[in-house]
């Protein structure tokens, strides 16, 4: 899929909106801790900044309840938090952080009954969509933007439909979405945004190394990426599951009012109510061939 | 081998008791050549097959070796003895080919082509659609124009189109043309006084359609009192006159000829009917007039008219006719449509035609009794006054949606379970930290890491090479099997070339096989001909996709290679097929259906 079309003045320029998950629930049993996830990914985020003067950073952060703007590096709110260990930047970027932290908990109601519940990416996802519309409006000369999903909890499916419908709205407005996924099982949602918005989706196997991925694969803007081979995934599932037996299937029956699946022939949808019609039996012109051909 | 020429190790014997000599047989459609191995031999023979006139050969039960002998038109005999019966086989049926083909009477044709009584319609129809389908003309050349498939056999699976093209033949019909033909302009010969009208019959018909006086005028004049030559002699020279604008002159001819007059006068058949309309209207109809609409308060009725011509104006208006009637009249005769399917030359026939449609219509409008009670019955439904109703008590169905978070829970339950992940179900690890608990451990890590400040180095170098490792090895492992874009497909990459040959291929491929596995289990000769046809031609096809393969760059003949093997397989399948019921054959069942050899 083309990138965003330029009205930029340079090609290589990118905005970068990154979605951060910040579940508590899934860093507290993760196998990469916290502090070592932010310091791999703060200095890709000030490598980003090096790679063209007019790179943006955007960061949002994914919380278990809530969502929240952390850090711009373009605006001039960058207070001097110095304390000679940390570069500016990321200082104020904790600082944010640890206010989020603080709001989002004080959201919780209940006791987690031991699972791990998703974050709210599509929560995130909106509130970077409405970021990058707003830049789109901003006038003539802005940057290519692209959302990178850092992402860990697994999905959450009450949150399917908002997060497809956010997919399809960055797919229509041509912004890629990037997605690493860094928890122990597959989410089917970021390798489906990604693979519908055209971005790279990438499941890092040593989590060590992750400043390492991050820079391979998701640093370079959109413009060279028509020169570079990225990974890609070998295969994304696509396949439906049945409403009857809600197994996964790739070959069944469709109701034409509603389109909900079934696997075996039913009679009446029971989704919508509409009954089916019979069947119509394909009537074989070739009937049989044998009977047609005289015999000499 | 194509079926154009047949090359066996033969033994060619003059005579039967001849112990033959060895050599290679070639057959051609023209040919037969005969090349003993030991070029000193004197066996070497060279006979076209027009010479040739029937063949004999041995049974494959008896006893005897493989003999097929070809009687020639001087009675002479070739004998050639061949290794097995299945080249025996060979060679006959390409001689029967032959010779049916040449039209020689063989002994026993091989191939027997059915005879079709098609018709005139049918064969158009199926022109029609090879033309249209250039897939369809493509798979047609090559199997029947090839004789691997017969035109029989061909469309016989295509019924169905055949079908739908002939009825969609007899649904349309043309109606007029929305120019205005009717209003024909003379031409004119600058030199001499005459003026030329030109008629054709699309012409007349439109005319008598738009002019239903016109139309009267010839069914009462025409044969009895002129011919039809007179007849629109007249009537031209009253559109002649009307052309000028001289309602004066024509008011003079008017009165000298009665017929002329006719032409001449307004439709009073037309303005019957307006009247008749006007009085059908639905008075609930909705039209909106506003001031612009009320001319009748304008002097002239908002017409600029010079007063001095008022006077002799209103004698003559029964001779004056407006180009807005002539397009308000064209407009409503191409409405309603072309009700008449007659042969337009005979003009008589048409008219009638026309008369008789047009009878009908006013039987149905007389007929009106009960539309009449309808249309006052619903103007009286229709100004009723709102407000004042009662509530209008429709039963309604209820909606029934189910929840559709039952839906998407266990799809995604599903996409987890299937997404290939190491573990096979879905296990989540069990956090038992309380909320606190957790986010204050988050909370720890950001203070430490703001206390230590990033990690030096960020990335060991062992694991940054570990990685770049990996991740290079698998983006061009996964790029050699899918490519760079995972919405492209295979086939696009290919050449356009190839791309076409493939799936030209594969459509062939499967009009073969269609028949291949529809002529089994073989009952009759027809249908074993049939097949040896069929596996003749899917012998062919191995070659040609090998050759495709080859044509390909190198790093595209993998993707290539994995197309072609479905194909492979199915035409291996076949071929299987076939000689394992060869070999039933062969080995022998005792009784055979009728017929088979």
């Amino acid at each position: 899929m083309a990138p965003a079309p330029s009205k930029l003045y340079a090609d290589d320029v990118s905005l970068v909106v990154v979605l951060l998950d910040t579940n508590p629930f899934f860093w507290s049993s993760s196998s990469l801790s916290f502090s070592q996830f932010l310091s791999h990914v703060l200095a890709f985020f000030n490598a980003i900044l090096t790679l063209n003067q007019l790179n943006q950073v955007v960061v949002i952060a994914t919380g278990y309840n809530s969502c929240d703007y952390i850090f711009d590096s373009s605006s001039d709110l960058n207070r001097s938090f110095e304390n000679g260990r940390m570069p500016v930047m990321c200082s104020s970027l904790l600082q944010k952080l640890e206010e989020f932290l603080i709001k989002d908990e004080q959201f919780s109601k209940e006791e987690p009954d031991g699972r791990i519940k998703s974050s709210l990416l599509s929560g995130s996802l909106s509130m970077a969509l409405c970021y990058i519309q707003r830049v789109f409006r901003s006038g003539a000369l802005h940057p290519h933007p692209r959302i990178l999903c850092l992402q860990g909890s697994p999905d959450g499916p009450e949150q399917y439909v908002a997060i497809m419908n956010a997919i399809f709205s960055a797919q229509h407005s041509l912004v890629p979405i990037d997605s690493c996924y860094i928890g122990a099982q597959n989410s089917a949602f970021l390798q489906q945004a990604s693979y519908i918005t055209g971005g790279v989706h990438h499941k890092p196997q040593n989590l060590d190394g992750l400043f390492q991925y991050l820079m391979t694969i998701f640093a370079t803007d959109l413009h060279s990426r028509s020169f570079l081979n990225l990974p890609k995934p070998v295969g994304v599932d696509f396949r439906a599951s049945c409403f009857c037996h809600k197994d996964t299937i790739d070959m069944g029956y469709i109701c034409s009012v509603c389109l909900s699946i079934f696997c075996k022939h039913h009679k009446k949808c029971s989704t919508c109510g509409s009954v089916f019609g019979q069947a119509q039996s394909e009537v074989a012109s070739a009937s049989d061939k044998k009977r047609k051909t005289p015999e000499t | 081998m194509a079926s154009r020429h047949v090359t066996k190790r033969a033994k060619y014997k003059t005579t039967i008791k001849d112990p033959g000599t060895p050599g290679t047989l070639r057959l051609t459609l023209e040919k037969i050549l005969f090349v003993p191995h030991n070029p000193k031999s004197a066996g070497k023979l060279d006979v076209e097959f027009r010479f040739i006139k029937g063949q004999k050969h041995t049974k494959e039960g008896s006893n005897k070796p493989p003999w097929l002998n070809l009687t020639n038109n001087q009675n002479g005999s070739f004998i050639f003895e061949f290794e097995n019966y299945s080249d025996l086989q060979y060679c006959r049926d390409f001689v029967g080919k032959v010779l049916a083909k040449s039209g020689e009477v063989s002994e026993k044709p091989t191939v027997t082509y059915p005879d079709e009584q098609l018709s005139a319609a049918e064969m158009e129809l199926r022109i029609k659609l090879l033309q249209e389908d250039s897939e369809l003309q493509k798979l047609h050349k090559q199997f029947v124009l090839s004789d691997v498939l017969t035109e029989a056999e061909f469309w016989a699976t295509r019924k169905k189109l055949l079908d739908t093209e002939a009825n969609k033949k007899t649904k349309q019909r043309l109606g007029f043309k929305s120019a205005m033909i009717s209003d024909i302009r003379p031409s004119t010969d600058g030199r001499t006084n005459k003026v030329t009208f030109n008629l054709t019959p699309e012409i007349i018909l439109q005319i008598f359609a738009e002019k239903p006086a016109v139309h009267r005028a010839f069914l009462s004049y025409v044969p009895n009192k002129m011919s039809e030559k007179v007849f629109w002699t007249k009537y031209f020279r009253a559109e002649y006159l009307h052309s000028t604008k001289n309602s004066i002159a024509a008011a003079a001819e008017a009165a000298e000829d009665e017929e002329l007059a006719v032409f001449l006068k307004l439709d009073d058949i037309l303005a019957s009917e307006a009247r008749w309309k006007i009085r059908r209207v639905d008075p609930t109809l909705d039209m909106e007039a506003d001031e612009g609409d009320d001319y009748t308060h304008l002097p002239d009725h908002g017409i600029f008219r010079d007063g001095s011509k008022d006077m002799t104006e209103s004698q003559n208006e029964l001779y004056r006719r407006t180009l807005s009637q002539d397009i308000n009249r064209h407009a409503a005769v191409v409405l309603e449509g072309r009700a008449v399917d007659v042969d337009l030359d005979d003009t008589r026939a048409v008219a009638e035609a026309l008369a008789w449609s047009k009878q009908e219509s006013s039987t149905k409008r007389e007929s009106d009794g009960d539309t009449n009670q309808e249309r006052l019955a619903r103007v009286s439904r229709m100004t009723e006054i709102e407000d004042l109703q009662g509530p209008n008590n429709l039963p309604s169905a209820p909606l029934c949606i189910k929840d559709p978070r039952d839906y998407f829970d266990s799809q995604q339950a599903n996409a987890l379970r299937t997404s290939g992940d190491a573990l096979g179900r879905t296990e989540q690890i069990k956090c038992s930290l309380s909320t606190q608990e957790v986010y204050g451990s988050l909370r720890q890590s950001i203070s430490v890491i703001k206390a230590m400040g990033l990690k030096d180095p960020i990335v060991k170098p062992e694991v940054a090479h570990q990685v770049f490792d990996a991740l290079t090895n698998s983006i061009s492992t996964t790029k050699y099997h899918i490519g760079k874009n995972p919405h492209e497909s295979v086939l696009d990459r290919l050449p356009k070339k190839t791309k076409d040959e493939l799936l030209h291929h594969w459509t062939s491929i499967l009009e073969l096989l269609k028949h291949f596995w529809a002529s089994y289990p073989i009952t009759t000769s027809y249908l074993y001909t049939k097949v040896n046809r069929l596996k003749d031609a899917i012998s062919n096809i191995y070659p040609q996709l090998e050759e495709i393969k080859g044509s390909v760059p190198s790093e595209l003949r993998h993707q290539v290679s994995l197309l072609v093997h479905p194909m492979l397989q199915a035409l291996d399948a076949a071929i299987q097929h076939y000689e394992a019921d060869m070999q039933k054959r062969s080995t022998g069942s005792v009784d055979k259906p009728n017929g088979y050899v």
